[in-house]
């Protein structure tokens, strides 16, 4: 399955900004069955000093700075994506008891390794409340897997999602305790939930495509950009992608932009400026399947 | 044990109740209760003096660290609030010989540190090959992801470390704590070797010591030759004024003759590391970091961070700057860490540490898990990752199995549930040394921080220290927070000691700071000083005239009483109390002012404006009105005076001095066009007119010059377009147009700019206007523009 992928985001600003730098995340990384064909981050107005590397997880990264002050910027990505599906299948996970020593046995600080996803990082706590949820879904003999697809459910069930329940900066425990929110508190909440029980879990940021209605053109720009959930199953099955929000397995609908351990790691613009006033927002994804692949 | 019979005649009074305790080393004693030879001197010394001389020479040391303006912050709940510097006179003497030994040990450990770091941030075969578990790296929130990767421009990562260590029963040293982030304490260590010095100076001078100024030396040539050929300049990084140890980075900046610097006098263009200066972007090469890592760049590190540079992380990895330390260096302080390191010597150095540290013991490990629960009464038990010291203990850590806090668990469940989470150390006993308690001495615990720098030579070691004296025999109360105390490490050595200071010889690069170099944020502090103190003086001199005015009237109050109350309304003075809290505020204002640039005023400048700050707020609380706040208006303008004559006479006419004195110069300008524009109005009361005079501090000038009675035109040309009167608005636009020039300049332009255009504009009018011209709306207009050039002046050199 090919995509055309356009995401859009605009800053503008009340009152003239300067000295802005900025660190984006918006161009879908490389994975094994995901491929970019081609691809561009463009910025308006063209900034004075650019840069795009990779960070410590892989992801795509574009550093920029704009000195001037300006009262709007603009960041585009627009790019094809190839997504194959993955290799599924049988539960190989182990169970949930004898996940502790697989992990023990990783001996390495990649950024594949299970280590940087367990215990606390910059928007996980840990958190008694959701604790107890999870220790009442995960029962030692289950496989990881299954644990991981239980949680995952449940969390699914009990939300609603509500676009005006949460802001981008809302606590995982806010969410849980109001059990509503979008697909970043429901990420967090599920990740908060497996950390709980020893299972790496971590944030994965993309794009998933909208499937239209019947006898329906595709909305163009009506997506958004969307998080999922990663958790490794042990070393024989290692990371698994699902999706609580639609409460399925990451599969060819979901493009990977970027991997962490929340959304700190992979939030697609961070950046400063000097700046007095406020500022809005925008915000645009188009996903579009190519007609002729299949 | 001790037999004090064996003491000589000149111990025998000032050790009579000294018992250390059982089990511990002391460092005056040995076991068998005779003296070590190092304490000889010092003992003979105290022995010969007079209890009266004694605290005679004690006070000089105490006055030093006033005078210096030496203190400590003491936090209680969430108020905080500055002490004397707590010195404990009596230095810890340490014999040269074991001295070179630990030195070893030290230098050792800092290789090995270094070692460790670049296999953290690079190839990682420490976890690969099982030296060290993979989860204390990967969940230590100091072990920066971003920096993974990095190699750092000097080559190395880790520049100057300082070092926890104490002194076990047995009488070996071993180690506590590595302080490997951004490690304080040897700016403090100098200003104790200042103080004990000077209360020792008849001793200290032949006593042997060695000094502490070529380790600095040393330190600081280091610096400069870490700029290479890039012609940048070298700096510290300081969180800022609200921290702990500011004192410390401005007593560094000051006397290594380097830049002060926050995060926010920073910027990254193109790769390197740019200060905002009066003069535009300077590069910097050479950063000497006192800003926890995670702080330093909100885009790659911690995200809610105010205090960092964005930018920062990216400089560093594209080598536009050398740190020291490098970002990420904090991953070492974790006491887990010291679980490993014995075997990572023997791994990555091939040797065992010389320096054995404290005894760690990891419980995510099933075997130490269970050794540290089936001892845990003889242990400390705390979190893993914690980068506090052993005897900084807090409410998370259990010692003798029982927990500081409040109540929890028990222990042995505790370590059973969070084990992955938890270490053991071993319980410390650290040795005693004398502290000099009611005129006697007395054995209190001790630590000693020492300190370790990398120079051209290697790693050398400062041949001195930082030491902690417990209040108390309870060796976990160290903390200056708990009341402990700090003494000066002397180390002793066999033959005589030259003096030496950091000036005393000319060695390495010359590192002269040269004009205009001055930070923008550093110029914005100091034309803002001069403001608000200038400020301070106009409301002074018109609270005087008020108070006066009020004492002459009696019951009646007159109506340019009157006009004076309104005025000083106006200001936003509340005069229902003699010594307005509007006052108190701006002499709060310049001393905060004052705070943010103390590495660019010597202690009198700094020792002046706080001392006004203190009279003022003394003599609010007792002045009544009239006379006896006309007397206390009195003596404020007297400190003023004395602090404006520091100002002139011993300030170097630096860039800085520019800034305040344009500050001062704009501030009089503006009160005076102010004033005059009430009091000078032909609408005035009676009495007007001598109100402004009197303000201006003109009287006498007036009397002399003019023949006549006070008029308009006699007021207004005294006190606007005289140009030798050093209280007219025409000399404060002379003074403004005479520093503006000597401003450095952006660029090469010979265009003016337009500070300098809209300074010239109004000087030429004030220049050429009569007494007439100078209406009420004439001097209103005065004080907008001077408003605009004050807006110009910032947006020019000062952003």
């Amino acid at each position: 399955m090919q995509y055309d992928i356009t995401l859009r985001i605009t800053y503008t600003y009340e009152r003239p900004a300067a000295d802005t730098r900025m660190l984006l995340r918006m161009a879908p990384r490389m994975l094994p069955d995901q491929r970019p064909i081609s691809g561009i981050v463009t910025v308006d107005p063209i900034p004075d000093f650019r840069r795009d590397g990779l960070d410590f997880f892989g992801n795509s990264t574009t550093e920029i700075a704009i000195d001037a002050p300006i009262i709007k910027i603009g960041f585009t990505y627009r790019g094809r994506v190839e997504r194959n599906p993955g290799s599924g299948g049988l539960d190989l996970s182990c169970p949930l008891w004898a996940l502790r020593r697989e992990i023990e046995a990783c001996h390495g600080l990649g950024p594949e390794t299970p280590h940087h996803f367990l215990g606390p990082s910059d928007r996980i706590r840990h958190e008694p409340e959701i604790r107890t949820f999870a220790e009442e879904i995960a029962l030692p003999d289950m496989s990881t897997l299954s644990v991981v697809e239980a949680i995952c459910a449940a969390l699914h069930q009990s939300f609603a999602f509500d676009p005006s329940a949460t802001e981008v900066t809302t606590e995982p425990i806010e969410a849980f305790r109001n059990r509503r929110g979008v697909c970043q508190d429901m990420s967090h909440v599920m990740i908060t939930a497996l950390r709980e029980v020893g299972i790496p879990a971590g944030y994965v940021s993309g794009f998933l495509r909208t499937s239209p209605p019947p006898g329906q053109a595709r909305l163009e720009g009506a997506d958004a950009m969307h998080a999922w959930v990663r958790a490794w199953c042990g070393q024989e099955l290692g990371w698994v992608e699902i999706d609580p929000t639609n409460n399925i397995r990451a599969g060819t609908d979901h493009v990977v932009v970027a991997y962490g351990r929340d959304y700190a790691d992979v939030s697609p613009v961070r950046g400063s400026m000097r700046s007095s006033g406020s500022q809005t927002t925008t915000h645009q994804v188009d996903v579009a399947p190519l007609e002729m692949t299949g | 044990m001790n037999d004090h019979a064996a003491l000589p005649d000149f111990a025998a009074g000032l050790l009579a109740g000294y018992r250390p305790p059982d089990g511990v080393a002391d460092e005056l004693l040995r076991r068998n209760g005779t003296i070590r030879p190092v304490w000889d001197p010092l003992l003979r010394y105290l022995g010969g003096q007079t209890p009266e001389q004694r605290a005679q020479a004690l006070q000089r040391g105490d006055q030093y660290l006033r005078d210096a303006g030496v203190y400590f912050r003491h936090h209680s709940g969430e108020s905080s609030t500055e002490r004397d510097w707590p010195l404990s006179h009596i230095p810890v003497m340490i014999d040269g010989t074991e001295w070179q030994r630990l030195s070893r040990g030290i230098v050792q450990r800092a290789e090995l540190l270094e070692r460790v770091m670049a296999d953290l941030y690079g190839p990682g075969d420490l976890v690969k090959n099982g030296l060290l578990p993979a989860e204390l790296v990967a969940r230590n929130p100091e072990w920066l992801r971003p920096v993974v990767g990095m190699r750092p421009r000097s080559g190395n990562f880790l520049h100057f470390l300082a070092f926890e260590i104490g002194r076990s029963p047995d009488g070996s040293w071993f180690v506590l704590g590595d302080r490997t982030q951004a490690p304080s304490g040897s700016g403090f260590a100098l200003e104790n070797r200042m103080a004990t010095s000077r209360a020792f100076h008849e001793l200290f001078p032949n006593a042997n010591v060695e000094r502490l100024a070529s380790f600095f030396r040393s330190f600081r040539d280091r610096l400069s030759a870490l700029r290479g050929d890039d012609g940048g300049r070298v700096a510290i990084l300081t969180p800022g004024p609200h921290t702990d140890t500011y004192f410390e980075h401005a007593y560094m900046a000051r006397y290594l003759g380097i830049m002060l610097l926050e995060c926010e006098d920073l910027k990254v263009v193109d790769g390197r590391l740019m200060v905002r200066t009066v003069s535009g972007l300077e590069p910097l090469s050479v950063i000497w970091r006192r800003l926890d890592a995670r702080f330093a760049d909100p885009l790659e590190l911690d995200e809610g961070t105010a205090l960092g540079t964005p930018g920062m992380v990216s400089a560093l990895r594209a080598g536009g700057v050398s740190m020291l330390n490098c970002l990420g260096s904090g991953v070492l302080e974790a006491r887990a860490l010291m679980a490993f390191l014995p075997r990572i010597s023997r791994h990555l150095l091939g040797e065992p540490l010389e320096l054995p540290n404290i005894a760690t013991w990891w419980c995510g490990q099933s075997k130490e898990r269970a050794y540290v629960r089936d001892n845990f009464e003889k242990m400390m038990i705390g979190p893993a990752l914690s980068t506090q010291l052993p005897f900084e203990m807090d409410a998370t850590t259990v010692l003798g199995g029982r927990f500081r806090g409040a109540a929890h668990a028990p222990v042995a469940d505790w370590i059973e549930a969070e084990g992955d989470t938890l270490v053991g150390q071993e319980a410390v006993s650290l040795s005693t040394t004398p502290a000099l308690i009611d005129g006697v001495l007395q054995p209190r615990p001790m630590v000693v921080r020492v300190f370790a720098a990398r120079t051209e030579n290697g790693w050398t070691v400062m041949p001195g220290g930082y030491a902690r004296i417990g209040k108390t025999e309870d060796p976990t109360a160290l903390a200056m927070q708990d009341g402990g105390s700090v003494a000066d490490v002397w180390i002793v050595s066999d033959a005589p000691v030259a003096a030496d200071s950091l000036t005393g010889q000319a060695s390495g690069p010359f590192m002269r700071q040269m004009p205009g170099r001055l930070p923008a944020r550093s110029a914005d502090n100091l034309f803002w000083l001069g403001r608000f103190v200038e400020r301070a003086d106009f409301t002074v001199r018109l609270l005087r005239a008020y108070h006066l005015r009020l004492e002459e009237g009696g019951q009646t109050v007159s109506p340019v009483t009157r006009a004076v109350e309104t005025y000083l309304k106006g200001l936003g003075l509340d005069l229902s109390r003699a010594i307005p809290e509007g006052l108190l505020e701006l002499f709060d204002l310049a001393k905060t002012a004052a705070g943010k640039v103390r590495d660019r005023f010597s202690p009198d400048g700094w020792n002046a404006i706080n001392d006004l700050a203190l009279t003022a707020r003394a003599l609010a609380v007792s002045a009544g009105p009239g006379d006896d706040a006309a007397r206390a208006m009195g003596v404020l303008l007297r400190k003023l005076a004395g602090f404006a004559g520091l100002v002139h006479d011993n300030m170097f006419r630096f860039t800085g001095w520019r800034f305040l004195t344009i500050g001062r110069a704009l501030e009089r300008g503006y009160q005076m066009s102010g004033l005059l524009a009430v009091f000078a109005d032909l609408g005035a009361p009676p009495g007007g007119f001598e109100v402004a005079i009197e303000v201006g501090d003109s009287a006498m000038t007036h009397r002399r010059r003019y023949s006549v009675e006070t008029n308009r035109n006699t007021t207004i040309d005294l006190l606007v377009l005289d140009r030798e009167n050093p209280r007219s608005v025409l000399f404060q636009i002379d003074a403004l147009h005479e520093e503006q020039r000597r401003l450095p300049q952006r660029g090469s332009t010979s265009q003016m700019t337009p500070v300098a255009r809209k300074i010239l504009s109004l000087q030429t009018r004030i220049a050429v206007a009569t007494p007439e011209e100078m209406s009420s709306a004439a001097l209103n207009n005065v004080m907008s523009e001077l408003a605009m050039i004050s807006d110009s002046l910032t947006a020019q050199y000062m952003s």
